[in-house]
């Protein structure tokens, strides 16, 4: 039987990590994911692996750029305003093709906000927080159990397609303690790939990992990195379905929002009231063939720890505007399932409008 | 059937821990768990609490906004969380350090115990959180004492501190045996 840990979201996401074949950690303290760097601190050393808490953010995720570069597998992670410090270099794992992991526990608030769970970085982390034309394979844990699974395989979907995978995590999930199996140790080489970086001999030139531009013809570049996203965007759509089919208002929500829709389709449907759920396991890229499962679909509702309606931006451009779209969106404090409820019920009473701004 | 708990108390009184028990009492019994703790700058004012949430279904939301149990093992725990009890509740405090005068709730059952008393008579006084689940196992439904002190000694044992365990069944037995 496989062993069950009782362990906090972030320690399952550092642990599945670890267990997906990690052995290169560079992160910086902050709440509220501080306990990824506890528990990679006490595992790097018991697997052998390394653990650095860097001097900053910075420095954090250069590191592993260098680390990943030489074939490790390698992860960064953090949250609110150290996110964005680490923006800077995740651009430049994107254009060296750094296949990098970094999760960020979503905090609530602008510049340095809070420290309680929110879901206002969709933005930031959907719509490329650096520059240049890129987004991150996104994929959006709602349980400590998914916490461990993606971390678990985070680094083979980043392999497979030498781009960044970003864990989008919360610090409801991440402080929570829920019973999580635990997965078996991947093996892994990290001599056998043939992009990393390692000695050479005398006379044969240095293998080099660096931002392409000053490496390839950009236009024999941009047409395969455009072609590898388009591919990307083709296979990796990732969700799950609930009662979508016969659901007259379809909610849309990811992480821990879609834990509590999740209870409000249940219990909108002891009161016949027909709801259903599309939830995005991927969140780039954004899984729109979810939308061809709806056949009887008056208005689509995301539910959203944020006050803009972030997300309610990218159901709208998917679902190819074809359905009135509203937001529940409920800033630093999570959604409660009786809200959910009665605001299904104002749309089919067709007592409110869609906002366009909020 | 869903159970909603919250447990306050000071920093250093076991109240993280005393979640914890109960998530793995629960979690030993087959049941969907979840347990939230107060963190960061919540933490650094002295108070702790946890959220555990009980069900036979898949959770939704590991907040418990309003607790069918409170456990409150200090004044200022009663104050912050009183209100938010759902009515028929059931609230117990620790005597020892809660002005029972400071109860403004009569649509709860209130149970009592000097739990922090009787712990520092056992010569074990941080067991008061201990002396209390005891208690709350007599006036609830929630676990039978063989339940709740059979997996209460695997945590420890799992933890590194099963040396205490007969001590710490000492303190259970003791909130236990409570009227």
């Amino acid at each position: 039987m496989a062993e069950i840990l009782l362990i906090k979201g972030n320690e399952a996401l550092a642990e599945g990590a670890i267990r997906g074949g990690c052995r290169f950690y560079a992160g910086y303290p902050i709440t509220p994911q501080s306990e990824i760097l506890e528990w990679m601190g006490k595992r790097q050393a018991e697997v052998g692996g390394v653990f650095v808490q860097g001097e900053s953010e910075i420095a954090s995720v250069n590191m592993v750029y260098a680390a990943r570069a030489l074939g490790v597998r390698s992860l960064t992670s953090s949250s609110g305003p150290g996110f964005t410090l680490k923006q800077e270099g995740i651009a430049y794992w994107v254009s060296a093709e750094i296949p990098g992991v970094i999760a960020c526990v979503q905090r609530y608030g602008i510049g340095d906000g809070f420290i309680g769970a929110g879901q206002d970085n969709y933005w930031q982390a959907i719509k490329g927080g650096g520059n240049g034309d890129y987004h991150l394979i996104t994929l959006a844990p709602n349980s400590v159990q998914e916490n461990m699974d993606m971390a678990y395989e985070s680094f083979e979907l980043a392999e497979k397609w030498r781009h960044p995978v970003l864990i989008l995590s919360d610090a409801t999930i991440g402080q929570m303690i829920e019973p999580c199996e635990v997965r078996p140790y991947k093996e892994y080489d990290k001599d056998q790939l043939d992009w990393a970086v390692k000695g050479t001999p005398i006379g044969q030139p240095n293998k080099i990992v660096s931002d392409v531009t000053y490496i390839e013809p950009i236009d024999e570049w941009n047409e395969y990195y455009l072609n590898k996203c388009r591919k990307i965007i083709e296979t990796e759509q990732r969700w799950e379905s609930i009662h979508v089919n016969d659901a007259e208002i379809c909610l849309l929500a990811y992480g821990i929002s879609s834990r509590i829709a999740e209870g409000a389709v249940r219990k909108a449907r002891e009161e016949g009231i027909k709801l259903g759920l599309i939830r995005p396991i991927t969140l780039w890229p954004f899984p729109k063939k979810a939308f061809s499962e709806l056949k009887n679909c008056k208005a689509l509702v995301t539910v959203e720890m944020n006050m803009m309606g972030q997300f309610r931006e990218d159901v709208i451009l998917y679902s190819g505007n074809k359905y009135p779209t509203y937001a529940i969106t409920t800033a630093y404090k999570v959604p409660k399932i009786d809200d959910i409820i009665a605001f299904a019920k104002k749309i089919i009473a067709g007592e409110i409008e869609p906002e366009e701004v909020f | 059937m869903i159970t909603e708990i919250i447990c306050a108390g000071f920093g250093g009184q076991g109240v993280l821990t005393a979640g914890k028990l109960l998530l793995y009492a629960a979690y030993k019994k087959d049941k969907h768990v979840t347990w939230f703790p107060s963190y960061g700058n919540e933490m650094r004012g002295g108070s702790a609490n946890c959220n555990v949430i009980i069900s036979d279904d898949r959770i939704a939301s590991p907040y418990a906004d309003n607790p069918d149990m409170l456990i409150v093992l200090n004044g200022p725990s009663l104050e912050k969380f009183q209100n938010t009890v759902k009515p028929g509740g059931r609230l117990f405090i620790n005597t020892s350090l809660v002005d029972e005068a400071m109860v403004t709730r009569t649509d709860v059952e209130l149970f009592k115990a000097p739990v922090t008393d009787i712990a520092i008579s056992l010569k074990n006084e941080r067991a008061a959180n201990i002396v209390m689940l005891g208690y709350l196992c007599k006036k609830t439904n929630l676990f039978t004492d063989k339940e709740f002190e059979n997996s209460m000694c695997e945590y420890f044992e799992d933890s590194g501190k099963g040396k205490y365990n007969e001590k710490n069944v000492e303190a259970f037995r003791s909130g236990y045996n409570l009227d």
